[in-house]
């Protein structure tokens, strides 16, 4: 049995040996999370896949996660930081929690926690490789919200991580409306995450809806959606290439 | 209380169980001037005694706001109330920096009891002499805490603090039962009438008391000297006869001022 006794490089900008303790390139990546405030508060839809590089090596993963009793957290990107951000957030609510005094912690209150912490690792050059998406009811006010790996933080009525800010957002552009129900809601996300199966490589069909109101947080069990692969255009596809290029 | 062998360390136990130094500490906020907070359901009112040196100074401030949401008041040793109250200050927009939400006004106090509990538990520290009252607004509605240098708190409806402040506490045990319904210009009024308890026999001017309020969608903030003076002007007539009258007060009050005035024979200059 090996042991690894941990080694202080110093400085991880200056020193070379060090590049090996800070985040370079993501490994186990999430692609997009989509998600969009409805009448009653907050719908979060993603897929279940975790890819290595090219691969979809990982058709199980989680990706929107219940915080305390009023947000949902969706991660794209590393897997592995996902995992440790909900080791941070755990903490943060575990000490809410312990004070026992009538005050919780609100989506507003996580989403800034995260941008802080997000701004705060970009800054020593070793990025969290996540863009996090935050949504949430407490009070009756519904909240969602974005950060970025480099700290960009915002909040939003519809957002989108990865691939889904160029082919969900336009979609939710022209169709969102404030009082969607949340029939509308879930079939206005699937439109986007059906979208994103046919165009994303790195998109599985197996996702998880997950809805939070004031009542609380629900996750839907995983499922698939219907495609269609008969388009005209997609029979006989090699008709139209003549000769080379 | 008398000395005794068991009062020179705080970390020192008496046979019967008491802290002597943390007890005279207390004694240090019953030397200050009067601090008075009462609330309602949505609203904390804070008053202070104005107490000058000498008529040469201008008056020691003894509140201070912490945040748009949480004001203190203090009694007893000034300066280790100016550090805590910095410290109150800090503590609140570190908070609403991380996460952009006002700090719950119930953790602000325990973590300033357990500051004040560590120095009654190290040798090379002495207790903070000064007692805090705390009025602050969160998600569970308006609050007036008392911070001791025990490192005890409490929580009250209403609350003085300070010399002759037993008047003013026994005129609010009369009235308290109905604070939470008060209306802001009642607790106001309620506030300076407790005020003029401590003044005993002194006629009440804007220009003796310092008052602030706190509220649902209001900020804190310090009433100026008009408003002061309308609402006492309300209930204490100072028709222009009395004016002669109330000059020979002044002076009768000043002198004794300059040898310590009733009861507060050995005020040392820090004690304000």
């Amino acid at each position: 049995m090996t042991f690894t006794i941990p080694i202080d490089n110093g400085d991880a900008l200056k020193n070379a040996e060090a590049d090996s303790q800070r985040t370079l390139y993501p490994y186990v990546t999430g692609t997009s999370i989509v998600a969009i405030k409805y009448k009653d508060g907050v719908l979060m839809a993603s897929d279940m896949g975790g890819s290595y590089g090219s691969t979809l090596r990982y058709k199980n993963i989680e990706r929107v996660k219940a915080i305390g009793k009023h947000s949902l957290l969706g991660a794209s990107g590393e897997i592995s930081d996902f995992q440790e951000i909900l080791r941070y957030l755990d903490e943060l609510v575990l000490n809410d929690n312990m004070w026992d005094d009538g005050n919780s912690l609100g989506p507003k209150e996580v989403h800034n926690y995260l941008t802080r912490v997000m701004y705060n690792r970009r800054n020593k050059f070793n990025p969290l490789w996540n863009t996090l998406v935050l949504g949430g009811v407490k009070n009756g006010e519904s909240y969602l919200g974005m950060v970025s790996m480099i700290g960009v933080s915002f909040e939003d009525n519809h957002v989108a991580t990865g691939f889904g800010n160029h082919l969900a957002r336009p979609i939710l552009r022209d169709e969102w409306r404030a009082d969607l129900s949340f029939e509308d809601g879930v079939k206005l996300l699937e439109k986007c995450m059906r979208v994103l199966l046919y165009r994303d490589r790195s998109a599985i069909n197996k996702l998880q809806i997950a809805k939070i109101t004031e009542e609380g947080v629900t996750v839907s069990q995983p499922y698939s959606l219907k495609t269609f692969w008969e388009f005209q255009a997609f029979h006989n596809p090699t008709a139209g290439a003549q000769g080379s290029w | 209380m008398f000395r005794n062998q068991y009062d020179t360390d705080v970390t020192t136990w008496s046979p019967t169980g008491r802290l002597f130094q943390v007890e005279y500490a207390m004694e240090a906020v019953k030397q200050g001037s009067a601090a008075i907070g009462l609330r309602s359901r949505s609203h904390v009112v804070l008053a202070s005694v104005n107490k000058a040196q000498s008529e040469l100074s201008s008056h020691q401030r003894k509140i201070f706001k912490v945040d748009d949401h949480i004001g203190v008041a203090i009694a007893g040793l000034t300066a280790d109330g100016r550090v805590l109250s910095r410290y109150m200050r800090s503590e609140s927009i570190n908070h609403s920096f991380t996460y952009e939400s006002p700090l719950p006004v119930g953790r602000l106090v325990v973590r300033l009891a357990d500051k004040a509990q560590v120095c009654t538990q190290r040798s090379w520290k002495r207790p903070y002499g000064v007692g805090l009252l705390v009025g602050g607004l969160d998600e569970s509605g308006a609050h007036l805490y008392y911070n001791c240098p025990s490192g005890n708190y409490f929580e009250y409806q209403a609350f003085a603090i300070g010399s002759r402040s037993q008047a003013a506490k026994t005129y609010l045990e009369r009235r308290f039962k109905s604070f939470n319904e008060s209306s802001r210009e009642d607790l106001i009024k309620d506030a300076i009438l407790a005020i003029r308890e401590t003044l005993q026999g002194e006629t009440l001017k804007s220009s003796l008391c310092t008052v602030s309020v706190l509220g649902v969608d209001e900020p804190f903030h310090f009433l100026d000297q008009e408003s002061i003076q309308k609402v006492i002007d309300t209930f204490e007539k100072v028709p222009e006869e009395e004016e002669d009258g109330g000059e020979a007060e002044a002076e009768a009050a000043a002198a004794p001022a300059e040898q310590g005035g009733a009861g507060d024979q050995d005020v040392a200059p820090m004690e304000m």
